[in-house]
């Protein structure tokens, strides 16, 4: 019985790490490639130790995209995105939590329809209307869509209606706060770890996103992240250690704050997408 | 004195409404810019005929009709429905057994466990198809290949074969989503009571029995999720292939998909009508499929219920 359950245990364990190093094997190899002269990928047996490019093949990257411009563009997008979102859900959200007025509940059913509609039924008009405005080509438009969050409102409503008490705000009315003021200094300070698990699903999806960023913007200066990325493939006689060098540089970021706050980020997602 | 009371509380709810809508608008005024009018928009545009430039001119269903016979757009379809499925099914079944495991009481280093399978999903999808392109290449010397080599198989020239592209993209799609649904699935085996566990236990049962009689039953709306998740983001595909295609991913079809057709109508054909008419269709798509999907996953039988304690 015991020698079962030690078999037992020792497949679940070699299953585990095998789903672990297949996770983990892409990163490392990326590591290795961005190390590696081109050459390196026309050798049999593959190399699999890093090597001494990873100056030179970083070099090449800048030569060839607007890194640092990208990355800088991208940060700014995900930030202004992430505020915006968190300050309009959360209002909101107050509103829907806390507040009796006619239309409610068809306004919030409706917020919940909005969540249904592709993105890309809205792309051709959307692309027209930025167009219209000038913003092709500026951080504003490849930003601009993404304002638009109705999983926020919903996450800060349910955050809001658990967390925060009637009782504090009728408190808070007695002893004559007005309703922005209730806000401000009595729903945010209650609501910050909502703040947290919204922000990190909002950063994180704005920081990936692609099919949007790739319509509006042309302009190499403008490049967020992931289109100046994807421009490095585009051109016959690709030099894969400089690709690899690019997506390196631009995932090594993220990969830090993820191991650093790897607990809230996979709390995020149960809490965003579960609740 | 009762009269000013009644007319201060009234008062107070009628600034409570005030302050209501006042909160909310800021989420209808963009709504109604960026999501209401563009869709409208859309759905009239399907109608028209468009170079995103002169005027437009009405002409009824013809544009649903030179979408619906062009074998491009089925091809993509059927590119669309092989790929989501090869990339998200298998998702259902590993991520479950995944995260039964990592639910596992006498599991050790569970955390770096956790983190190392959800790490994929921090990667970008640009990233992903890039690191996988180079992978994925045609030559010979490609890892991919290499390995293949290794078991005697021929080498695979995955960007331009049929199954070839459309495997790579289904792994890259597998690889990146996995950790994501594993870890949905945990947060489900987390709200079972242990104590049903323990009590099957008891009455003997096996572990492969637990996982049927007890998780599968219990874990079901969380696997409806995930499904709902997976069939509408399939559906939209689009990063992956164009990526990893590079310069040839519009001129070929192996591995185009609708989104893909839908941006090449649109933004190198400039042919917003047809554009706007696949998005129409797209839409269609999205709702009947995910429904079904639903429907389908929802009707999984509940085999606890032959189970007597």
């Amino acid at each position: 019985m015991i020698k079962k359950i030690k078999l037992g245990r020792f497949f679940v364990y070699l299953f585990l790490i095998v789903a672990a190093f297949l996770s983990v094997f892409p990163f490392y190899w990326m590591f290795v490639m961005a190390t590696r002269p081109s050459a390196a990928y026309n050798s049999i047996p593959p190399t699999l130790t890093p090597g001494d490019q990873l100056v030179g093949n970083f070099q090449k990257v800048l030569e060839k995209i607007p890194f640092f411009g990208a990355m800088f563009n991208t940060l700014i997008m995900c930030l202004v995105v992430t505020l915006v979102v968190l300050l309009i859900s959360s209002l909101a959200g107050f509103a829907f939590a806390k507040f009796k007025f006619p239309g409610k509940n068809i306004l919030f059913v409706s917020i919940l329809l909005t969540m249904i509609i592709p993105p890309q039924l809205g792309l051709i008009p959307q692309y027209y209307l930025v167009a219209k405005f000038g913003l092709l080509d500026t951080l504003f438009g490849a930003m601009v869509i993404f304002f638009l969050n109705p999983l926020g409102i919903f996450l800060m409503r349910q955050y809001i209606s658990q967390s925060v008490t009637d009782e504090l705000i009728e408190a808070a009315k007695l002893d004559g706060c007005s309703n922005f003021r209730i806000f401000r200094s009595i729903v945010l300070p209650i609501i910050l770890p909502a703040f947290a698990t919204l922000g990190i699903i909002v950063f994180t999806a704005t920081w990936g996103e692609f099919l949007w960023q790739f319509t509006v913007l042309r302009d190499p200066d403008m490049y967020t992240i992931q289109v100046a990325l994807s421009s490095m493939n585009t051109t016959s006689n690709v030099d894969f250690g400089m690709i690899m060098s690019g997506v390196f540089w631009a995932t090594i970021p993220l990969v830090i704050v993820f191991l650093m706050f790897n607990k809230l980020f996979i709390s995020s997602i149960t809490e965003g997408s579960v609740k | 004195m009762a009269f000013s009371r009644k007319r201060k509380y009234r008062s107070e709810a009628t600034k409570d409404k005030i302050s209501a809508y006042l909160y909310i608008s800021p989420f209808f005024i963009i709504f109604a810019i960026i999501g209401l009018y563009p869709a409208v928009f859309s759905l009239y545009l399907a109608f028209q005929k468009w170079n995103g430039l002169g005027d437009m001119s009405f002409v009824g269903l013809d544009n649903f009709t030179v979408v619906l016979q062009d074998p491009i757009f089925w091809k993509s379809l059927y590119n669309t429905i092989v790929m989501g499925f090869m990339g998200t099914a298998p998702q259902i079944i590993v991520g479950i057994i995944l995260a039964f495991i990592l639910n596992q009481a006498y599991l050790k280093f569970k955390n770096t466990f956790r983190a190392m399978v959800f790490l994929p999903y921090i990667t970008s999808m640009v990233a992903v198809a890039l690191v996988f392109g180079v992978f994925f290449s045609n030559n010979d010397t490609a890892l991919a290949n290499y390995i293949l080599n290794l078991f005697g198989m021929d080498s695979v020239a995955w960007r331009t074969s049929e199954w070839g592209a459309k495997i790579a993209i289904s792994i890259m799609v597998f690889w990146r989503w996995i950790g994501y649904n594993t870890i949905i699935y945990l947060a489900g085996l987390q709200s079972i009571p242990k104590d049903l566990y323990e009590a099957a236990r008891i009455d003997g049962a096996s572990t492969l029995q637990q996982l049927r009689y007890i998780t599968i039953p219990l874990l079901k709306p969380f696997i409806v999720l995930t499904v709902f998740f997976s069939t509408v983001g399939a559906l939209q595909l689009f990063t992956e292939p164009t990526v990893f295609l590079g310069s040839s991913a519009f001129s070929r079809t192996e591995a185009m998909t609708v989104v893909m057709y839908l941006y090449r109508d649109a933004f190198s054909l400039q042919s917003f009508g047809t554009g706007s008419a696949t998005a129409v269709i797209l839409l269609f798509i999205i709702v009947v499929a995910s429904a079904i999907n639903t429907y389908l996953t929802s009707g999984i039988r509940t085999k606890g219920k032959g189970m007597k304690s």
